[in-house]
């Protein structure tokens, strides 16, 4: 199943040496996954129990509101919270229930802990529990942790659908769960090749709504689409389902390393995988050819961001002909990150956290083609001569599966040529 | 607890990293989690700023909080005096790390660093954004600023400005530019541009012009009571306060240079005949005090609307908002929750909206224009063209700004003549727009049904007249941009004349009962 594809390289970066160092983390919190999984469960609303900096931050990530009426607030905490001169549990539920009256068409409620309301150790697994019996069968209430004491950014996600496993109901079939929120477009694309190959029946996590049923159990296998997903990995496994190890879907190398992986779990022969993914891929090698061009024998460098960046920079090594300098992680994590850190040809520093001044001054030394950071580093360094490509954009555009490995290579090259079509030169 | 869905200001610590970001060799130590190191993208970001916001963030996580979080504050305020030698630090806690109470100010202080280290007080949940950056601000001056002999010529300092300001940037050089001309010299400009030793500098001037005093009252009142600088009361925004500004700085400075306000063609482009039509203009304001109280004195005094309704959403400034209400015989509306505003607007059906970047997206949705006249800020707001608020161009700025969202003159009227013509008609949209219509509801069958629901218990339960079929008809042959007023016109006079039912009859009496 592998033809077109070049051999592994004769040393990855599994056992490489990792830089762990701790400073300053210049990343968001899990809180940021409710810009996305807002509009993904489209019968959820998310609850941040938290400060008026979370309310900001949620703000302040969604560039200001694009999303005139969303189905995310926050319970802010109030001077009286923090003085025990409310009962918080009380305050809650008052606000919860203003919450249900001004949006009946909720059927999921999340209720999201962060840094202030962890520290005042409120309880929300109590007030989930007990919210559930005051508005079940109608509204479901569960509760997670988005705060930046806990999770980084994409792991607010992992904590999301984590929540989400232990109420699942229990199956003995055979079945394959997918997880990870994907854009519905993309969502449909690899439904319509896992059918092809006669993989089923199939189940994605998360779902659109409540009414999507899924199940778990001892008979289960799933497989993730986002590398960010450890947590609810391990809750899964707690669950009996068993995980299919493979490199993430982004290229074209990746999806049918992704998908094959799937495809020998249920025995589907090599001519039908041959057959149904035979078009997509020249389709992708293709597009890949004609967007990567401007990357070719450059150099990239990673910030830690979204743990994307490992599967990123083995498409960006091996498919785009790049070179990575750095490839820094939030987290690493060996079951999940493992069989792409086989393919990405050894050389790079492997890097985990961050000391965002020392890893700027490792940058500036290395001196990248381009380089992949969050949002408050970007125009600073481009300020400085780099090109940058925001990592944030890699988490909100359609990046997954064949038929976007073109976009996701255009999306990195579009910096590099950017800068070489523009006649003002810097100061 | 409060339930918010975008709020107007951020959490004071934001406030004191817009007077970091604005001064220079000046550094800000925070205390907080991981996550909090988002605020640097509002900068980077959303001003566009070529730097990072010269801010150390602590970023603790759950494991740290069992063990030394007060140590690494300390190594932090280390690492950051090492590399970025600053002439003087700030401290302090955002929301998290003020829980756990490890007293930055305090750890600092013990360091023995050879810079001044000034704590900061900032009780993340009583306070927000704009307190923030005037407290930092005041502290600063507090600290650093010591009394003076005053310059031989007259000059002032210009206090308020900050990062991430609405129109500061060019607010300072209009003024900057107007002080010159009246003679009088700037001894520091602050926050916005200055360092540490700048501000100790402060003592020399002989007056200060606040420009923004969200930002900048606390210091003024100080500088008044310990260096003897009075200050100005008028913020000069619209050709109006301008006038009154510089007859302010006269009297503090003696200066009596002519000045050529030939540059101020807001005045005479207000007074010519094609802008007639915004004779009566029924408009809603709300945004900062500040901008506030002088976009109402501008809508009625220099662009002849009618004030539907104002407020502000920091409540500092409660007390001038309700004065100016009384003055115009409206309410004041003082709050920060959005969807009480949404509410107000609704009810109101103002022809425009002159707010912020919030009461743009809630204009969108009930398709009523609308002029951003304040923060908080949206990347929209820092344009690369020079465009002040503030003196004779601020009102020229201030006049294009506002007529912009609107319906031209002449075309308004040609759209009531040729309403039904399918190509030119009022769903177009103004001609100078990318053409739009009021946006729906984004269609959700599960909301539709649930607010099919809701609507049937209001309007058994309202004591709202009904609209028949035919009047109902009627009412979408009038342009968009003046239906909201006419049906809300309509319903009122329908109550007031004790009706249960609105006709076509009831809706052209309306008409005339209101004609101006």
């Amino acid at each position: 199943m592998t033809e077109h594809m070049p051999p592994p390289p004769a040393a990855g970066c599994r056992t490489s040496p990792v830089l762990k160092q701790r400073g300053q983390r210049e990343v968001f919190c899990g809180l940021t996954g409710i810009i996305w999984l807002h509009r993904k469960i489209q019968d959820a609303f998310f609850l941040v129990v938290g400060s008026r900096t979370c309310a900001h931050l949620l703000q302040s990530a969604a560039g200001v509101m694009i999303f005139a009426e969303p189905r995310f607030g926050t319970a802010i905490l109030e001077e009286a919270d923090l003085a025990g001169l409310k009962d918080a549990q009380a305050e809650l539920d008052r606000t919860v229930e203003e919450l249900l009256a001004r949006r009946p068409d909720i059927r999921q409620l999340f209720l999201v802990g962060s840094c202030p309301s962890e520290v005042i150790k409120l309880d929300l697994n109590r007030a989930a529990e007990r919210l559930t019996q005051t508005y079940a069968p109608k509204v479901r209430v569960l509760e997670y942790s988005g705060s930046g004491i806990e999770t980084t950014f994409t792991q607010g996600e992992d904590a999301c659908l984590a929540a989400m496993v232990p109420v699942l109901p229990k199956t003995d079939a055979r079945e394959l769960i997918v997880v990870g929120a994907l854009p519905d477009v993309v969502e449909d694309q690899m439904v319509a090749l896992l059918t092809d190959l006669g993989i089923g029946p199939l189940r994605i996590l998360p779902a659109r709504t409540i009414e999507d049923e899924i199940a778990v159990g001892p008979n289960t296998v799933f497989a993730l689409t986002q590398p960010f997903l450890g947590d609810t990995h391990a809750a899964l496994s707690r669950r009996g389902a068993r995980h299919i190890a493979a490199p993430f879907p982004f290229g074209e190398e990746g999806t049918t390393a992704w998908l094959s992986a799937i495809a020998e779990e249920f025995n589907i022969s090599r001519e039908v995988f041959d057959r149904v993914t035979e078009a997509p891929r020249r389709r992708a090698r293709h597009a890949i050819r004609q967007a990567a061009a401007p990357l070719n024998e450059k150099s990239v460098f990673f910030f830690p961001d979204s743990q994307l960046e490992i599967p990123l920079a083995r498409f960006l090594s091996r498919e785009c002909g790049m070179t990575a300098l750095e490839v820094g992680s939030p987290y690493i994590h060996d079951a999940l990150h493992g069989p792409d850190l086989d393919l990405l040809p050894a050389g790079p520093q492997i890097s985990e956290g961050q000391d965002v001044d020392l890893q700027l001054d490792r940058c500036r030394a290395a001196h990248p083609d381009l380089t992949v950071c969050g949002l408050g580093l970007a125009n600073p360094l481009e300020a400085e001569g780099f090109a940058t490509k925001w990592a944030i954009e890699l988490v909100f555009t359609p990046v997954h599966f064949y038929e976007q490995a073109g976009d996701l290579a255009a999306l990195f090259a579009r910096p590099l040529r950017r800068k070489s079509i523009l006649k003002v030169a810097a100061e | 607890m409060k339930l918010t869905v975008w709020t107007y200001e951020g959490p004071p610590h934001v406030g004191a990293m817009r007077v970091a970001t604005g001064m220079k060799k000046l550094h800000y130590v925070l205390h907080a989690p991981q996550g909090d190191t988002y605020a640097d993208l509002l900068f980077t970001m959303i001003e566009r700023r070529d730097h990072r916001p010269p801010v150390t963030y602590t970023t603790f996580q759950a494991r740290d909080l069992g063990a030394d979080t007060a140590g690494l504050f300390k190594q932090a305020c280390q690492d950051a005096y090492d590399r970025f030698q600053p002439e003087a630090i700030i401290v302090g806690a955002s929301c998290t790390a003020e829980l756990i109470q490890d007293d930055p100010g305090g750890l600092a202080e013990t360091m023995g660093l050879p810079i001044p280290v000034i704590p900061l007080e900032l009780p993340s949940y009583q306070r927000k954004e704009n307190f923030g950056a005037d407290e930092t601000f005041f502290q600063l001056v507090k600290h650093l600023a010591k009394p003076q002999a005053k310059t031989e010529r007259v000059s002032c300092n210009i206090i308020g400005p900050t990062a991430l300001g609405f129109r500061h940037r060019d607010d300072v050089a209009e003024i900057t530019n107007l002080l010159f001309e009246c003679g009088i010299e700037v001894n520091v400009t602050a926050p916005m541009g200055a360092t540490p030793s700048d501000i100790a500098q402060m003592g020399k001037a002989h007056f200060n012009v606040l420009l923004y005093p969200e930002t900048g009252e606390t210091a003024a009142r100080y500088c008044e009571k310990e260096f003897d600088q009075p200050y100005t009361k008028t913020v000069p925004i619209g050709a109006g306060a301008t006038q009154d500004f510089i007859a302010e700085i006269r009297a503090l400075s003696g200066s009596t240079v002519p000045l050529d306000s030939q540059a101020l063609r807001q005045t005479w482009w207000s007074r010519s005949v094609d802008s007639t039509y915004l004779t009566g203009k029924r408009v809603f304001i709300f945004g900062d005090g500040t901008h506030v109280k002088a976009a109402a004195r501008i809508a009625r005094d220099e662009m002849g609307f009618e004030v539907a309704g104002l407020g502000c959403y920091n409540r500092e400034y409660a007390r001038d908002i309700r004065t100016i209400a009384k003055e115009f015989g409206v309410e004041a509306l003082i709050t920060d929750d959005y969807l009480l505003v949404e509410k107000t607007i609704e009810a109101l059906q103002p022809e425009m909206i002159l707010g912020t970047q919030m009461e743009r997206h809630i204009g969108k949705r009930l398709g009523i224009p609308c002029a951003v006249i304040s923060a908080p800020v949206h990347v929209q707001d820092f344009p690369a063209r020079y465009s002040p608020q503030m003196g004779f161009e601020g009102a020229n700025v201030i006049f294009d700004t506002w007529i912009h969202p609107l319906v031209m003159g002449l075309e308004e009227h040609l759209l009531h003549m040729f309403r039904e013509d399918f190509e030119f008609n009022d769903a177009a949209g103004p001609s100078h727009h990318g053409g739009h219509q009021p946006a729906g509801i984004a269609s959700n069958p599960l909301r539709e049904a649930a607010a099919q629901e809701q609507s049937a218990v209001q309007s058994t339960g309202g004591d709202v007249a009904i609209w028949l079929a035919e009047a109902e008809k009627e009412l979408k042959k009038i342009p968009f941009f003046v239906r909201g007023k006419a049906r809300r016109n309509t319903e009122t006079y329908a109550t007031s004349q004790g009706l249960s039912e609105i006709s076509i009859d009831t809706l052209y009496e309306a008409k005339a009962f209101y004609a101006r």
